[in-house]
């Protein structure tokens, strides 16, 4: 599979690495060239020796994504730190390129639902988040 | 009428300005703590503190009444999220959209959100009206129904001089409307001849444009 990932932070760039690990080929895209330093961090070898692949650029250029390779991606993931960015990013994925499989990471649990009953498939880490208090909280006996 | 601004800048809050001098309800909501305070000043409770892009705050401003919601944000992430929500889950009939970076126009055609306003296109299109390219002007696109309206100025070489407009074949889905000489317009009729220094406005499909200039101003720099 051909995974894209934008947005390399300490979500995206544990995703890739992952990916990359199980076999899969793995393209990321950052606007900032440093975050590539998280690819390589904790790996004996340098993200490019490995196979992976990493564009400079931001998602909402068009000739950026090009260039990442989202032509031939099977999977978009949408992990940049603005939500907003990430749900247009998805969506021109989705519509403009035809991606299969488009994630999006929604802090916000109130855009995340509602994209997601639109059909894009969001994980909102802020849900989760709640739903795990919410489960330690029902541990302790009143 | 009431609107919904999204974004209180330069634009939104001469926007709101214009808005509530000519008698509308309006809501200007900024998210940005120190110019929030400024509209306050001015609008008092028509100012509202947050991000517009939070659907709770939408709501608190009364999305579902708004006629009409005008995202001016200077993100162009924002702008579009902003219309996609009101028009897809508050059905909100009418929005407008500030682009900020004109490379983002196709994003806002992609997710349905027009009119989409560019100022970069709009300077763009005031100069090419002063200096015109290939003698062609684009006066008004209307993207949905797939139809422009461009005037050119007719050069000596042109063909089409000293034809009448029944005997010019144009292409397949392009109309004279008009013609303008010596400073008037008129709606010509058959029997109109065309001559040089004429302008002539066209209504067409997009991309007949080539095709068009070369009847009435053939060596590319018109009039």
């Amino acid at each position: 599979m051909f995974v894209l990932i934008v947005g390399a932070g300490r979500v995206g760039s544990a995703v890739a690495k992952s990916a990359l690990a199980a076999g899969h080929e793995v393209s990321v895209l950052d606007e900032d060239p440093l975050s590539h330093e998280r690819l390589d961090a904790g790996q004996s070898k340098s993200w490019e020796d490995s196979g992976g692949q990493f564009t400079v650029g931001t998602a909402l250029e068009i000739d950026a994504l090009v260039q990442a390779g989202i032509e031939r991606a099977d999977v978009f993931i949408a992990s940049t730190d603005g939500d907003n960015t990430n749900l247009i990013i998805a969506q021109i994925a989705q519509r403009r390129f035809g991606v299969e499989r488009t994630i999006v990471r929604v802090m916000d649990p109130a855009r995340a639902g509602w994209y997601g009953e639109q059909g894009l498939h969001t994980i909102s880490p802020t849900q989760h988040a709640i739903e795990m208090f919410e489960r330690a909280l029902q541990l302790e006996p009143a | 009428m009431y609107a919904i601004i999204a974004g209180g800048g330069k634009v939104g809050r001469n926007l709101a300005r214009e808005l509530i001098s000519k008698g509308h309800e309006v809501t200007v909501i900024e998210s940005w703590r120190e110019r929030y305070l400024a509209l306050e000043e001015e609008f008092e409770h028509t100012a509202q503190y947050g991000d517009a892009t939070e659907l709770w705050v939408l709501e608190r401003s009364g999305i579902q009444r708004a006629d009409v919601v005008i995202a001016v944000t200077g993100d162009d992430e924002d702008n579009m999220l902003v219309c996609q929500v009101a028009k897809e889950k508050y059905l909100c009939d009418r929005i407008i959209a500030r682009v900020n970076n004109p490379r983002n126009h196709d994003h806002f055609r992609l997710l349905g959100i027009q009119p989409a306003v560019s100022a970069t296109d709009l300077i763009l299109r005031l100069i090419e009206h002063e200096v015109p390219r290939y003698g062609l002007v684009h006066l008004l696109a209307l993207e949905e129904e797939r139809l422009e309206i461009i005037e050119l100025e007719v050069n000596p070489e042109a063909p089409t001089v000293g034809e009448r407009i029944s005997d010019i074949a144009l292409p397949e889905g392009s109309l004279i409307i008009s013609v303008l000489r010596e400073g008037a317009g008129f709606v010509p009729k058959p029997d109109t001849v065309i001559q040089a220094g004429d302008g002539v406005l066209l209504v067409l499909n997009p991309g007949l444009e080539d095709a068009i200039t070369s009847y009435f101003a053939p060596d590319g720099h018109g009039g």
